[in-house]
């Protein structure tokens, strides 16, 4: 298993890292016992993310996947995020392992999760517009409700 | 600073062991079966390789020595050919422990898929196997009795003399994976009661792709490497002559460096444990420091991910492990980890050292100053220590 060169400086030199204290929403996803949880906050202003800022417990490729997800967001329009893939994600890292697919996945629900909460503050039910953010998606027999 | 402490994965090539074995792969290429004389040349030291491992290991006779490509085969071939050797003697069950290498752990399991029953034994917080609990777990059906010497990931060194003693008594063989302990700690196999014992020689400054098994004499063992006539028809394949050469080489200069090496590493290796656990704050030493080998460290860290941590540290010059190397391409924590009953998100965040006669003080120092740095870094972004501070 190797990582891409544009992963290991995403990991090496996170962009965005840390909180939004007046945070517009806050997503988090994943579990301590799958050995991932990113945790998004988006500052929303008009429909444009006008920042973006990430804490990831996690590998490397969570690590990274989270950094590639803020930066594909920022300055974006909700609209545009909310159409943000996983595979965007992967392809903007030049590729990830197979075993760490799911990171881009996660970093992709991370997102959703943050506007979620940015649609729940507002008053509006999200689900319509954002979907059921999944907690975990790999079958690795951790345990979560997710595997089982 | 460039540090390699790894050396649980594998070691560096000793020059001196390079030097043993260029003749064997240059100018002495023959066959070790053949008449002629690189090939008779090339047989003598097969055998006189053999003579040292056996006299390094106590065993009464070379020819309980036999050469195989590593520790993996070696365990297989314990594992699997006393088995099947014993089932027709209506033998069907097998004690192991929880933590073993995969090597001996997925063997047990493909002896199940053929009607073995396997009991796995606890290990305990402290990483050790309790001589009570093998003699419990013993039956008139019990083919083998097979626990590591010293474990892979957190160095434990167990009991063998006294499992050993229990398995003699009760009539009941005994293999042990000694991968890890050979040249590390003092090994008997005569006064530890041991029948069958893997080896490789990569793990004490040897080459790669050899090892070899001790069968005591007298044990019934299947075949596992079908073929030619060579190690007295229990192993064919034309002999790997440089590897075996380099083995014996190898061995000759770990065991004879042993106690010295013991003494430094120990002193080493306590040193960075006290500093870890005394500047990380919920740190933790995985199984006993009392029972360990003289180089190894297990540390969890709550709050990061182990590879997070490894990968962090690899760009700071430093070759370390989250567990084994062997298992590094999967997501679950280590089962080894999870059998001393740690929970999953602290067994995520583990870190292995282990260290060779190499590594030096300077390397220790180095250390303690990069791992509570990058502990530190990791954790200043984690969602999971803001919850750990916040409880």
């Amino acid at each position: 298993m190797a990582y891409s060169e544009k992963v290991m400086d995403h990991f090496a030199n996170p962009r965005n890292v840390g909180e939004i204290p007046d945070a517009s929403g806050v997503g988090e996803v994943g579990n301590s016992k799958c050995g991932d949880i990113m945790r998004m906050y988006i500052k929303v202003e008009g429909n444009v993310i006008t920042d973006c800022k990430f804490k990831t417990f996690g590998c490397g490729a969570a690590i990274a996947t989270s950094s590639m997800a803020t930066e594909l967001i920022k300055g974006k329009t909700i609209d545009e995020a909310l159409k943000l893939t996983n595979k965007a994600v992967m392809e903007a890292l030049d590729g990830l392992p197979p075993v760490k697919v799911h990171c881009s996945v996660l970093a992709e629900q991370a997102i959703k999760a943050a506007l979620s909460d940015y649609y729940t503050r507002l008053g509006v039910d999200p689900t319509p517009i954002v979907g059921v953010i999944q907690e975990c998606d790999h079958d690795h027999g951790c345990g979560c409700e997710s595997c089982n | 600073m460039k540090i390699y402490a790894d050396n649980a994965a594998t070691t560096a090539l000793s020059p001196k062991v390079l030097e043993a074995m260029t003749p064997y792969l240059t100018e002495i290429y023959g066959n070790p079966s053949s008449l002629y004389q690189i090939g008779a040349v090339a047989k003598d030291a097969v055998e006189s390789s053999r003579e040292t491992v056996a006299k390094l290991i106590g065993a009464k006779n070379p020819n309980e020595i036999y050469f195989t490509s590593g520790g993996s085969e070696a365990d297989n071939w314990a594992i699997k050919g006393v088995c099947k050797a014993l089932k027709n003697k209506g033998k069907n069950h097998i004690i192991t422990s929880k933590f073993e290498h995969h090597a001996v752990l997925h063997v047990c399991e493909s002896m199940e898929k053929e009607g073995f029953e396997v009991t796995y034994l606890d290990v305990y917080e402290d990483g050790l196997v309790r001589p009570e609990d093998v003699k419990a777990a013993i039956r008139p059906e019990t083919a083998l009795v097979t626990i590591m010497y010293a474990n892979n990931e957190i160095g434990t060194v167990q009991p063998i003399a006294e499992i050993g003693k229990i398995c003699r008594e009760a009539k009941v063989l005994f293999h042990t994976d000694a991968v890890q302990a050979v040249g590390n700690v003092p090994i008997n196999v005569e006064e530890e009661c041991i029948d069958l014992l893997s080896l490789t020689a990569h793990k004490f400054h040897g080459p790669k792709g050899c090892g070899a098994l001790y069968v005591r004499k007298g044990v019934l063992i299947r075949n596992l490497i079908e073929g030619g006539a060579q190690e007295r028809s229990r192993r064919a394949g034309t002999e790997n002559v440089a590897g075996i050469v380099g083995l014996a080489k190898a061995m000759e200069l770990a065991i004879g460096s042993m106690e010295d090496r013991a003494e430094k590493l120990t002193k080493m290796r306590d040193r960075l444990i006290d500093g870890l656990l005394s500047t990380i704050e919920r740190s933790r030493l995985n199984g006993s420091r009392e029972h360990r080998l003289p180089g190894n460290i297990n540390m969890c860290f709550e709050g990061i991910e182990g590879e997070s941590l490894l990968l962090k540290l690899d760009l700071a010059g430093v070759s370390a492990s989250s567990g084994s190397a062997c298992t590094s391409g999967s997501l679950d924590p280590s089962h080894v980890l999870l059998s001393l009953g740690l929970p999953h998100e602290i067994a995520h965040g583990s870190l292995r050292l282990s260290f060779s006669d190499d590594n030096t003080e300077e390397h220790i120092d180095y250390l303690l100053k990069v791992i509570p740095e990058t502990v530190e870094y990791l954790r200043s972004f984690s969602p999971l220590w803001d919850k750990i501070k916040s409880e």
